[in-house]
């Protein structure tokens, strides 16, 4: 960081630059936000509170959205309403008002369970992977290594539609289509050119010399790897994983193409969420931000490594 | 007698790898990463390139494989439906890079000015680009509806045109701009942390030296800034360029290519080919196409990008 200028120094921006500064990014910001509250919002209104118009800024919050969510409905003539059992939960009393009745869960929880197995199933085994390929590149002379680099990252200009084409065929006859096992393959192999790429620049800032001192006092170049190496390692492993994860969670043309009843992952579905008569986009808002709120605490956790994240180690600070 | 045995597997396994050189080591940690590498997109490629010769059809296994040479590379060239995708493409792209740089520096250089609570909205702007581009594209269908959708409520705030009388993903017109605004939102704030990287690296005392020389604000932006943040810029575009030709889920969900084939990106394009029209060989040629101009238009652009850093 040379950024940081001294109190008095010439290049100081004066103090009214700062200020318009100030207002011009405030404004992009809350601008740039404005549809992920949008989308929070949403989640809270009534299917015809969502789509009023003009429309509403300010509505009574309710639960609908994320009852809606998470059960299917059907509609069923007053009479029989009344003749049920009072109401035993929150989501049972706003179907009813609705002259519907609670049919059963919807298959927003699995989709939602599916994203996180295979999320997390990619996150390690790519993590893993490339921790250990990534320290080979970074210390061994390997030969052709920058060839062998430049392989692994070269994976990722395929189009996703185009590797999908084959990977369809390959699972097809392997019986690996719309299962977890093949999706948690597909994501590592993708996610393992940056988790590679990433690792391989904080390995490097390692001092060699670490492990060179553990290996004199008798450690052998196994145990200096995981004595020395992997926990002078740990915060670049940490944010390569997270990374990762945020890959396999927001992907979603090889979700759509390869999966469709056991193993889809939620992005697909999310957009598929019909209430009567079109869209619940409250239903949808709701499983939106169900979704995007761990990313959001993620990518304020991972705020000082995201320049590397998403330049594959090209730009660090 | 078990437990004795299982108490000693992990040492004669650790013994065995404590005894491992340094070769043995760099190749069994590379392995299996090229391995997996090897089996899911080197096989699938030469796959796709041995399909890209024949008349396959995947949802007719079973019929008798053709080779039909380079046809399917014929066709898919003579196509005018394929050359209408590519120019959407080309109007995306050059769109999207053009605003995105602009937007993304000109925040980048107000964000350099340190203002007090900068990094708290530098994380703010930063959020959309980390978010499921399918999950907030199909929500942006919502914002873009008439008269219920927010975006044209603001847009006739401020212009006091009717909300109502325009569809921005409805309409032939701006249907390609509704993308492009999307594609910018979610983007520009990379392009924004790429180029304050690179005036962050700028060291003072050049712009110290310029001062005592009394060059100009103007003289010192043309002069110091911008050349010196080019190479950060030439990347940003480099990984945009890239990721905007590939471009899939955010459009998919947007538009999905309408209305007609006004916003058919190349993606969607083959993706209808190959898994709508099942036409197998015909979309791994076009894939293979595809590929190989990414593919060469990068490693051109990263000589280009090499030769400016050296300046």
């Amino acid at each position: 960081m040379t950024g940081l200028s001294t109190a008095h120094s010439v290049v100081e921006p004066r103090r009214w630059t700062r200020r318009i500064a100030a207002a011009v990014v405030i404004i992009y910001a809350l601008i740039a936000i404005l549809p992920l509250l949008w989308i929070f919002m949403t989640g809270f209104k009534t299917p015809p509170d969502s789509i009023s118009y003009p429309p509403k800024i300010v509505f009574s919050p309710t639960l609908e959205g994320y009852c809606n969510l998470f059960t299917t409905r059907t509609r069923q003539t007053d009479e029989y309403i009344a003749s049920l059992p009072p109401a035993e939960s929150l989501c049972d009393q706003i179907a009813r008002d609705r002259h519907m009745v609670i049919a059963g869960p919807s298959k927003f929880g699995p989709r939602f369970f599916n994203s996180v197995i295979i999320g997390f199933g990619s996150t390690f085994l790519a993590v893993f992977l490339g921790t250990l390929a990534a320290y080979a590149f970074s210390r061994f002379k390997v030969p052709l290594k920058d060839d062998l680099m430049f392989f692994v990252l070269s994976t990722r200009m395929m189009p996703p539609i185009a590797v999908a084409i084959p990977i369809f065929l390959m699972y097809r006859s392997l019986g690996l289509s719309d299962t977890h096992l093949g999706m948690i393959l597909l994501y590592t192999a993708v996610n393992l050119s940056l988790a590679v790429w990433l690792l391989k620049g904080f390995i490097d800032e390692i001092p060699r010399e670490y492990e060179e001192a553990a290996m004199i006092d008798g450690y052998s170049r196994f145990q200096a790897f995981i004595k020395v190496v992997l926990p002078q390692a740990s915060t670049g492993i940490a944010a390569t994983a997270i990374f990762c994860l945020i890959f396999a969670w927001n992907e979603y043309a090889f979700a759509v193409l390869l999966t469709s009843g056991r193993a889809q992952t939620a992005p697909p579905f999310i957009p598929i969420i019909i209430g009567e008569g079109g869209q619940d986009w409250p239903a949808v808002a709701a499983g939106a931000t169900l979704f995007l709120i761990p990313i959001v605490l993620f990518t304020i956790l991972l705020r000082q490594h995201l320049l590397r994240g998403i330049t594959f180690g090209a730009v660090r600070k | 007698m078990l437990q004795q045995t299982a108490a000693r597997t992990p040492e004669m396994l650790a013994h065995r790898l404590r005894g491992l050189s340094d070769r043995a080591i760099a190749w069994w940690f590379i392995a299996p990463t090229i391995l997996l590498l090897l089996a899911i997109n080197i096989f699938p490629l030469i796959w796709t390139i041995y399909l890209s010769f024949t008349n396959y059809r995947a949802n007719r296994p079973n019929q008798e494989l053709e080779w039909v040479g380079l046809r399917n590379y014929a066709r898919v060239l003579n196509d005018s439906d394929v050359w209408q995708t590519l120019q959407v493409t080309a109007h995306f792209l050059c769109w999207t890079i053009v605003l995105q740089m602009l937007i993304g520096f000109g925040l980048a250089l107000l964000i350099n000015k340190q203002f007090k609570g900068h990094g708290f909205w530098t994380t703010v702007i930063l959020l959309p680009m980390m978010l499921s581009p399918a999950v907030v594209g199909n929500f942006w269908t919502f914002l873009y509806q008439p008269q219920i959708g927010l975006f044209n409520q603001i847009i006739s705030f401020f212009t006091g045109i009717d909300p109502s009388s325009f569809e921005m993903i409805g309409s032939v017109q701006l249907a390609p701009w509704a993308i492009v605004i999307v594609d910018t939102w979610m983007w520009t704030p990379y392009v924004m942390l790429i180029c304050l990287a690179g005036l962050r690296s700028i060291p003072d005392y050049i712009y110290e030296a310029a001062e005592v020389d009394r060059a100009s604000q103007w003289r010192q932006f043309w002069s110091i800034t911008l050349p010196m943040v080019l190479p950060f810029l030439m990347l940003a575009i480099l990984f945009r360029g890239i990721e905007n030709f590939k471009m899939f889920d955010l459009v998919v969900e947007l538009t999905s290519g309408g209305p007609g084939s006004i916003t058919e990106l190349a993606s969607i394009n083959l993706k209808r080919e190959a898994f709508e029209k099942w036409r197998t060989g015909y979309s791994s040629a076009f894939a293979i196409i595809l590929f190989v101009t990414v593919f060469g238009a990068a490693n051109i652009y990263v000589k280009a990008l090499n030769r400016v850093k050296q300046r």
